[in-house]
């Protein structure tokens, strides 16, 4: 592949961040990406990222978890064997729904919660031997990163980088793919 | 400052007027007399060709039936019967006799067990067959031993008629009772919230604060009408709503008599006096240090008011528990739950909850609340959701661990419920649980203003109906409708409730302004 360049503009702060943000969006840069150690609140509207949809798939899980539970229980406790435990009435899934309805809470929860770590990571690409995606330690204590795409004049974009109030800039040439 | 437009408060006097005129029709119309009982006993006994009449008949032939079987056999001849349809045929009698054994004081518990015992011996006659014949036919002959006669039989008669009649008296009270009850929780939740806004320091609410205090002054007025409503049914009514009341029933009901020591009007009334007092003390002290804050240069009243919250909770989870036993529970003097305090709870807390968020939209609508943002209404929306969830956690709690266990004593309660109420009973959780959990789980739509006050009319009148099903089963048994009586109270009290609490909101200016957490919340937002 083709080399491609992009800029690391670091930061201390995160409202210098914030506005850095702001001011390359509003000059009509690409950010690639930003690093930063902790949650900063309104980056992702900041950058114009899409909301998330996981908690939609949360809703689907749950559903699914709910309709394991019901077809579960139905089967054993009404059509495969229905015997008379304790003068409950399992002649039909209603009539002894009370008693099932714990386990049908439970596994609406175990669904919803567990599919949805698991759509978490198979999206955000996390498992437990992966290679660190780290362009400087520092990002993870107390420094933020941007990473911007080449675009035009380098000088430019380091001299505007500058002004936002980067503590250090530089460009990174990366060939190996 | 907030200025009460006339025409609502015209639509306010009209809803008054036109439910004190539907509640006036209803006391009218609800004293019949025993013929005109009788001659309606009959009519519907055509009309259905089944429910009552079928059953008198019917009971008699099962009756004589069952008489030529025990003289045939003997007394001793009893235990020996064992088949599967002579249990289910006593059964059948003793469901029957259901309608002629009830007296007004213990329909609902007799029906309920009987229904129960004959539903189990029923499901499981082979396991339980002998016990629940044995128990059954002792219920079924009682003191009469074989002796039940023509004039029995009539006696019988006589005692539903009246039993029927005293179900439709007993009506346009417990129509009052029930919204009268359901405005004054409201309020009551309000307060409670109000009391958790200062006592937890909330940053998000005290634009709201001002709005709750206007709730909240419905609360005095509306409890003295609740207790008021509860003696008269027992001085001037004839024991309407707590049969707990007439002394001729506590002479034959050991159950009740066990019970008088907290059970009496007396300290009926000093308890519900201490509750009201209670509760107003708060209500009036906090709504002072409120404004009194505005014009302080220090935080000496916020600080106070504080103190007071923190207090003011201790003392409310107590009374409000005890209020439910007193107020709900007594009606059916014979049952008790111990978590019905919390269930009571609940549904005040979600309703008080609903209705600060439609008075604050309906406010904002007009411009009264212009730093209200769809931030606050979307924290209303989620304890609204949250709430919902909470009251259906509680109410489930209690129904399954009351059928599972299915003790006779206890479980009459679902019983004459399930049997009679089906449709409240069933329509109030989808009111209640299923359709604020998908409407008011997305986050967008609790943004919306309508779709809020949408969700919120459905809950409120889902937490009307279960305070219905709280007190009518006891009441009026299966002779519910909701119709003119019912109608007008809530009309009536809605009026009053509509009345009230816009004019206090007129007297202060719906902005705090020197609250510590005002800033906070101005620019509240997530």
């Amino acid at each position: 592949m083709e080399t491609s360049k992009v800029i690391h503009a670091l930061y201390t702060d995160d409202d210098v961040l914030m506005s850095a943000v702001k001011r390359l969006k509003a000059e009509r840069y690409h950010i690639e990406e930003v690093y930063t150690p902790f949650p900063v609140h309104g980056l992702d509207i900041a950058m114009g990222l899409a909301p998330t949809r996981i908690a939609i798939a949360s809703f689907i899980y749950g559903c699914i978890g709910l309709t394991v539970a019901t077809i579960m229980m139905k089967y054993i406790m009404i059509d495969d064997w229905p015997q008379n435990i304790g003068g409950k009435p399992s002649f039909s899934y209603i009539q002894n729904m009370p008693a099932f309805v714990p386990i049908m809470f439970e596994l609406t929860v175990f669904f919803a919660a567990h599919l949805m770590v698991i759509t978490f990571y198979l999206r955000s690409r996390m498992w437990p031997f992966k290679k660190a995606e780290n362009p400087d330690v520092r990002t993870t204590d107390d420094h933020f990163l941007i990473e911007v795409a080449v675009r035009g004049n380098e000088d430019d974009m380091f001299k505007l980088l500058k002004e936002t109030g980067a503590v250090e800039v530089s460009l990174i040439t990366n060939d190996e793919h | 400052m907030y200025t009460f437009s006339s025409r609502f408060r015209t639509v306010a006097i009209v809803l008054m007027i036109v439910g004190a005129i539907g509640v006036i029709y209803g006391f009218l119309t609800s004293h019949k007399s025993f013929e005109e009982v009788e001659t309606m006993l009959e009519a519907e006994a055509s009309e259905h060709g089944g429910g009552h009449g079928e059953n008198t008949t019917h009971m008699t032939d099962v009756h004589t039936d069952d008489h030529i079987n025990d003289h045939s056999e003997g007394v001793e001849g009893e235990n020996a019967r064992s088949e599967q349809e002579q249990s289910l045929e006593s059964s059948k009698v003793e469901q029957s006799d259901m309608y002629i054994d009830e007296t007004s004081a213990d329909y609902g518990r007799s029906q309920s067990e009987v229904d129960i015992e004959a539903g189990d011996s029923e499901m499981n006659s082979e396991a339980t067959n002998d016990e629940s014949q044995g128990l059954l036919e002792s219920q079924a002959h009682g003191d009469d031993g074989h002796s039940v006669s023509v004039e029995d039989h009539a006696m019988d008669h006589e005692e539903h008629v009246e039993h029927v009649q005293h179900q439709i008296a007993n009506r346009p009270w417990s129509a009052l009772y029930v919204a009268a009850f359901f405005f004054m929780m409201i309020s009551l939740g309000v307060l409670a919230f109000y009391a958790i806004q200062y006592a937890a320091q909330a940053g998000w609410s005290p634009l709201l604060l001002r709005v709750m205090e206007g709730i909240t002054a419905y609360l005095l007025p509306g409890a003295l009408i609740v207790l008021g409503i509860a003696v008269l049914s027992g001085t001037v009514g004839h024991y309407n709503i707590f049969i707990w009341m007439d002394p001729e029933v506590v002479a034959n009901d050991e159950i009740i008599q066990n019970k008088s020591g907290f059970l009496n009007l007396p300290w009926f009334i000093i308890r519900g006096l201490i509750f009201i007092t209670g509760w107003s003390l708060y209500r009036h002290f906090s709504r002072k240090y409120s404004i009194a804050q505005d014009t302080a240069d220090d935080n000496k009243y916020f600080i106070k008011s504080f103190r007071i919250s923190a207090a003011f909770l201790v003392f409310y989870i107590y009374t409000e528990s005890m209020m439910s036993w007193d107020w709900i529970m007594s009606v059916d003097p014979h049952w008790f739950s111990t978590l019905f305090g919390w269930y009571v709870f609940a549904s005040m807390f979600v309703s008080g909850i609903t209705v600060i968020a439609m008075v604050t939209m309906y406010l904002r609508s007009r411009g009264f609340l212009p730093l209200v943002n769809d931030s606050h209404l979307h924290d209303l929306a989620k304890f609204m959701f949250a709430f919902s969830i909470f009251w259906t956690y509680l109410w489930f709690s209690q129904f399954m661990l009351i059928w599972y266990a299915n003790i006779p004593e206890e479980v009459t309660y679902f019983v004459t419920r399930f049997t009679d109420y089906k449709i409240p009973f069933l329509g109030m959780i989808v009111m209640n649980f299923i359709f604020p959990i998908l409407v008011l789980m997305n986050r967008d739509y609790k943004r919306i203003p309508w779709f809020v006050v949408m969700a919120g009319l459905v809950i409120l009148i889902g937490h009307y109906i279960d305070i219905f099903n709280m007190i009518m089963p006891a009441t009026v048994g299966d002779r519910w409708y909701i119709g003119i009586p019912e109608i007008s109270s809530i009309l009536l009290f809605g009026g009053l409730f509509i009345f009230i609490v816009f004019t206090a909101l007129t007297k202060a200016p719906l902005t705090m302004k020197r609250n510590p957490f005002i800033k906070e919340s101005e620019h509240f937002h997530f």
